[in-house]
């Protein structure tokens, strides 16, 4: 296999495992509690302001990551204990103006605490590349963010597959009247799984914060597609947007540069380099409503 | 309400409206008949959205490309140097019905929450389509300089005259979703949404009625589309973004599901939220947000809903 | 459901807020008003904020005056978003009713809010973006490119090149006019071969795709047009990929500046980059600027903050002229066009089409003396007296 494609199948799956963090927490909500909840990425964001912010005054990435998901995760907790919960009752449209809202209110209250956007650098260490193969040189950094979604990838399925929490998580995605009536804490499991979700979108969200930019309103992009994973993945099934999740990451990436390679045999460069993103990102909804319209339940239904 | 209170009500507010324009250059606002242009555009594509969200319970979450598909066929063509309002006019009413029609055809398959996914899905990949046309700008956006020529005079370019031309718009649209409101397809509609099994074992054709009213409604935004691009003289991908359809939806809510003037009231207070918070602050995405909020929890059927209820305290 | 109350409501509510939000009208003859829009917030608000700080400086340092008359600059920020931009032209123009209009960093924006003022016989001073278009056949007596015309760096650099005998080069740039012209602007001076011309997406921050092709395509050079925060990033990550120990990275000044510098450290020093101006020019106006604004702002000024000063120092000249009647539109233009003032750069004169005749520089990251990096120019320009490539498909003589 070529350096180049090598290299890019690297990227697709660095960007698809961050993917995979924030739609992993939006699958577990959009299952369990039935709840379509639009600031999901507001929280990525929030994650990436307070990690950045940490940074910034003790200089030390780590502390870092682990206050932005301590911060990100009870703050998750609090929203969906205090507002959140009184719309899990409702349709899905009231479900949607009220997180829209509380994206607005987020963003701007984001802007209000800590100004448009922070300054994040990776840690100094982390700045060189490293030789993986002879002509392959790959940012560390970036292998840093592979392992760390592999590993959270890995954790979260031992986490839902082998623990009791893991087990009562699944019985409420899958059929949430049969777990309470079986006697679940479901308000309980609700907040928990609300926590877990928001403090993995954390994660992301200081990962990412280096290459991408600590900006209000960072979230909104970014979490239309961790939609798009989840439907393609199955609402309600981890393995799903893990599988999703790489799927996107893969097509994106490789759509961006073999199609735009491949558009300038005969478009003049500038044509070609709109032309090629638009439609990997054309193909991901394609390949979307394809799904919807032939299998609704997703590739590996949590339900039923 | 007596009929005659009602229609007296209605005279005054249509006096008031059309006086709006001489009133505020009398007042040294002129620069805000803009904005009243605005919110009847955005009053205009609120409202066809409530057609397809409220009365036909079609939670449409990809409207806004819609709205952009219109204001582009309008801003391609002036750009090329095709102004008759009339070709326009045609030509925007008949790519959005057609978009409409495929796209309603394979979305009106699926329910509920995937629906809703289906139709973003539409949206955001019309969206991606504009950024990549760079011809007619992409993500650079669109600009035109001329405007659609109606004839007998009258420049778009004119702030009132503007306002005058999408008020008249604005009227024709409300008085047809009323008449609809009324008629027997409307009220199948209507029990389509209630409960659609129920409609369909009593012999309506459920998915063909949908679709008509899917189809109309995206026509409508179409033109409140090519009123947009004559009045901003550019248009850009964003108009088709989901944030879009979501603001759309915002004021559909907040104004009022399936009630006639949902769509007006919505667009105006959200225009004018926005308008008179950022002159007092830059932060009025915030307050708009916390009110929004207050409309959901508090409001269930919006300010429409809410006046009504002040209406029937009053007996 | 007909709601009788609904009507009456949006009625009232409609004359509430049109009396709230009345304005009374504004007498412009005894001061100069100007409208200010730039990207002031998000990865690219160092340019913006540049060239804001340094144009209220040069008002502040003339006693907050513009000509003799007392100045009034309205600043506002366009989200590096076109639409926001061109409603605040409008508000500006049609309510604030400004004289002149300035301040717009990105092309892109600049094209889609400059017909509000075009179109109301407003003068736009652009204190950056100058694209080909408007140097040619768009040009406009409205319309003055008071930095350098958007090909011109990268005319430079590619003369640069082309000089120091590089064979091959790849190109990126964002998909937008002003990344368009820039690289056939290198591309007119360059006698080399071009392995490869990438157009990013205006914003994209991050570059693992681009980068791999890079690598893969092995060139010489690499010449990167990438404005504020797109910079800061792709250099970073250049680096971190480990690309710089084969290929030589060839810059356009801005990606090599102030705001550029600070964030990347180290990893500039011995780049090379063009510009028409450098922190270390010699001449009293520029001595003059770079020391006060290190004094107010505590930093040195990009050349952004250069663009800004001149284009303050240019309205002020040509208020003098016009002896504060700024009511006269074809006289201030007349005065602008002659542009008798002494700008931070050295000599500087308009062409036909209100674009900028000037010398264009190499200059080359290293120490400050003081720990930290600065910007040093060779003394002999590349480009002498140079102008642009549209000039005579403009119909203004």
């Amino acid at each position: 296999m070529s350096v180049l494609a090598l290299e890019q199948a690297l990227n697709g799956l660095q960007f698809g495992l961050m993917l995979f963090l924030l739609a992993a927490g939006l699958t577990l909500v959009f299952g369990v509690m039935d709840m379509i909840n639009l600031a999901h990425g507001s929280l990525y964001m929030v994650g990436a302001f307070i990690g950045a912010w940490i940074v910034g005054l003790t200089g030390s990435f780590l502390l870092g990551i682990v206050g932005a998901v301590l911060g990100t995760a009870a703050f998750g907790m609090a929203l969906e204990s205090s507002l959140l919960r009184s719309l899990y009752a409702r349709d899905h449209l009231s479900q949607v103006l009220a997180t829209f809202a509380l994206i607005l209110i987020l963003n701007d209250g984001t802007r209000m605490l800590f100004g448009n956007d922070l300054p994040l650098s990776a840690p100094a260490a982390l700045d060189g590349p490293v030789e993986l193969l002879p002509g392959l040189s790959y940012p560390a950094y970036r292998l840093v963010i592979i392992g760390a979604g592999l590993v959270l990838a890995l954790s979260l399925y031992l986490l839902v597959v082998k623990t009791r929490m893991g087990a009562l998580v699944r019985a409420g995605a899958s059929n949430r009247e049969m777990a309470t009536a079986m006697g679940v804490d479901i308000k309980r499991l609700f907040t928990v799984v609300f926590g877990i979700g928001a403090g993995l979108c954390a994660v992301a969200g200081v990962l990412m914060g280096p290459l991408l930019a600590v900006q209000v309103g960072m979230g909104e992009n970014i979490l239309i597609l961790a939609f798009v994973v989840i439907v393609i993945g199955g609402i309600g099934s981890i393995r799903g947007a893990l599988v999703g999740a790489l799927l996107v990451g893969v097509v994106d990436t490789f759509g961006r540069t073999v199609m735009q390679a491949l558009f300038r045999e005969f478009l003049p460069p500038q044509m070609a380099s709109a032309a090629g993103p638009a439609l990997a990102s054309v193909a991901i909804y394609v390949f979307m409503a394809a799904v919807l319209a032939i299998r609704p339940q997703g590739l590996f239904p949590a339900r039923g | 309400m007596s009929p005659l209170r009602r229609r007296v009500a209605l005279l005054a507010l249509a006096g008031l409206l059309l006086a709006l324009p001489p009133a505020m250059q009398a007042l040294g606002a002129g620069y805000y008949v803009s904005t009243a242009g605005k919110i009847v555009v955005f009053a205009i594509a609120a409202t066809s959205l409530n057609l397809v969200l409220g009365y036909g319970g079609m939670v449409s979450f990809g409207h806004a490309a819609f709205f952009g598909l219109g204001a582009y066929a309008t801003g391609v063509l002036v750009s090329e140097g095709v102004l008759n309002a009339g070709m326009h006019l045609l030509a925007t009413v008949a790519l959005t019905a057609f978009a409409a029609l495929v796209i309603g055809a394979i979305s009106l398959r699926t329910r509920g929450v995937y629906f809703i996914m289906i139709t973003l899905a539409f949206g955001q990949m019309l969206f991606y389509v504009a950024n990549s046309i760079k011809g007619y700008g992409g993500d650079e956006g669109l600009n035109i300089r001329a405007r659609s020529l109606l004839g007998f005079g009258l420049d778009l370019k004119d702030a009132p005259t503007f306002y005058y031309v999408a008020l008249a718009v604005l009227a024709a649209t409300l008085l047809g979703l009323n008449a609809f409101v009324g008629s027997r397809f409307g009220r199948a509609i209507v029990a389509i949404r209630d409960d659609d099994l129920r409609a369909e074992a009593l012999g309506f054709a459920t998915y063909r009625m949908r679709l008509a009213v899917f189809v109309a409604a995206g026509a409508i935004a179409g033109i409140a589309g090519a009123l947009s691009v004559n009045q901003q003289g550019y248009v850009s991908p964003n108009l088709l973004h989901w944030t879009q359809s979501g603001t759309l939806m915002v004021m559909v809510i907040l104004g009022g599901v399936a009630s006639l003037w949902g769509g007006v009231l919505g667009a105006t207070v959200l225009v004018v939220l926005q308008e008179a918070l950022s002159a007092y602050t830059t932060h009025w995405e915030f307050w708009t947000g916390w009110v929004l909020l207050a409309v959901v929890l508090f409001a269930r059927h919006g300010l429409a809903g809410w006046l009504a209820g002040l209406a029937v305290k009053k007996r | 459901m007909h709601l009788p109350f609904a009507p009456a409501a949006l009625a009232t509510l409609a004359v509430a807020t049109s009396l709230t939000l009345a304005t009374t009208p504004a007498l412009a003859a005894d001061k100069v008003k100007v409208g200010f829009v730039s990207t002031l917030s998000g990865p690219s608000a160092a340019l913006g904020v540049d060239i804001r700080d340094a144009f209220l400086l040069a008002v502040k340092l003339n006693g907050g005056k513009l000509g003799g008359l007392p100045a009034e600059v309205i600043v506002s920020d366009d989200q590096f978003k076109p639409d926001v931009a061109k409603g605040l032209f409008e508000k500006n123009i049609k309510r604030d009713k400004v004289d002149f209009m300035t301040g717009v960093v990105f092309s892109n924006i600049m094209l889609a809010a400059l017909p509000e003022a075009l179109d109301s016989d407003t003068i736009y001073l652009s204190p950056n973006a100058a694209p080909s278009s408007m140097a040619g056949k768009d040009c406009n007596k409205n319309f003055f490119a008071v930095a350098w015309p958007n090909d011109a760096y990268h005319e430079a650099a590619g003369q640069f090149a082309t000089q120091r005998g590089m064979k091959s080069v790849y190109l990126i740039a964002p998909n937008y006019q002003a990344g368009k012209d820039s690289l056939s602007g290198f591309k007119r001076t360059f006698k080399g071969q071009v392995l490869g011309e990438n157009y990013t997406k205006l914003g994209q921050l991050d570059y693992a795709a681009e980068l791999a092709e890079v690598r893969a395509a092995k060139p010489q050079v690499l010449y990167v047009f990438l404005p504020g925060g797109m910079g800061i990033n792709f250099i970073k990550q250049f680096v971190g990929a480990g690309l710089g120990k084969d290929i030589t990275l060839l810059l356009p000044g801005f990606s090599a500046d102030q705001d550029v510098i600070g964030p990347v450290g180290g990893a500039m020093s011995g780049l090379f980059n063009t510009a028409h101006w450098s922190p270390d020019f010699s001449n009293a106006a520029n001595q003059k600027f770079v020391a006060e604004f290190r004094k107010e702002y505590n930093r040195t000024p990009t050349l952004y903050a250069s663009q800004g000063y001149d284009t303050a120092r240019l309205i002020d000249a040509a208020v003098r002229d016009v002896k504060g009647k700024i009511e006269d539109h074809e006289a201030v233009r007349k005065a602008l066009k002659a542009a008798k003032f002494d700008s931070v750069r050295g000599p500087f004169r308009f062409n036909t089409n209100q674009y900028p005749i000037q010398n264009y520089y190499v200059r080359t990251v290293g120490s400050d003396g003081k720990g930290g990096l600065i910007n040093k120019s060779f003394s002999e320009p590349i480009l002498k007296d140079h102008g642009d490539a549209y000039v005579q498909a403009c119909a203004m003589k």
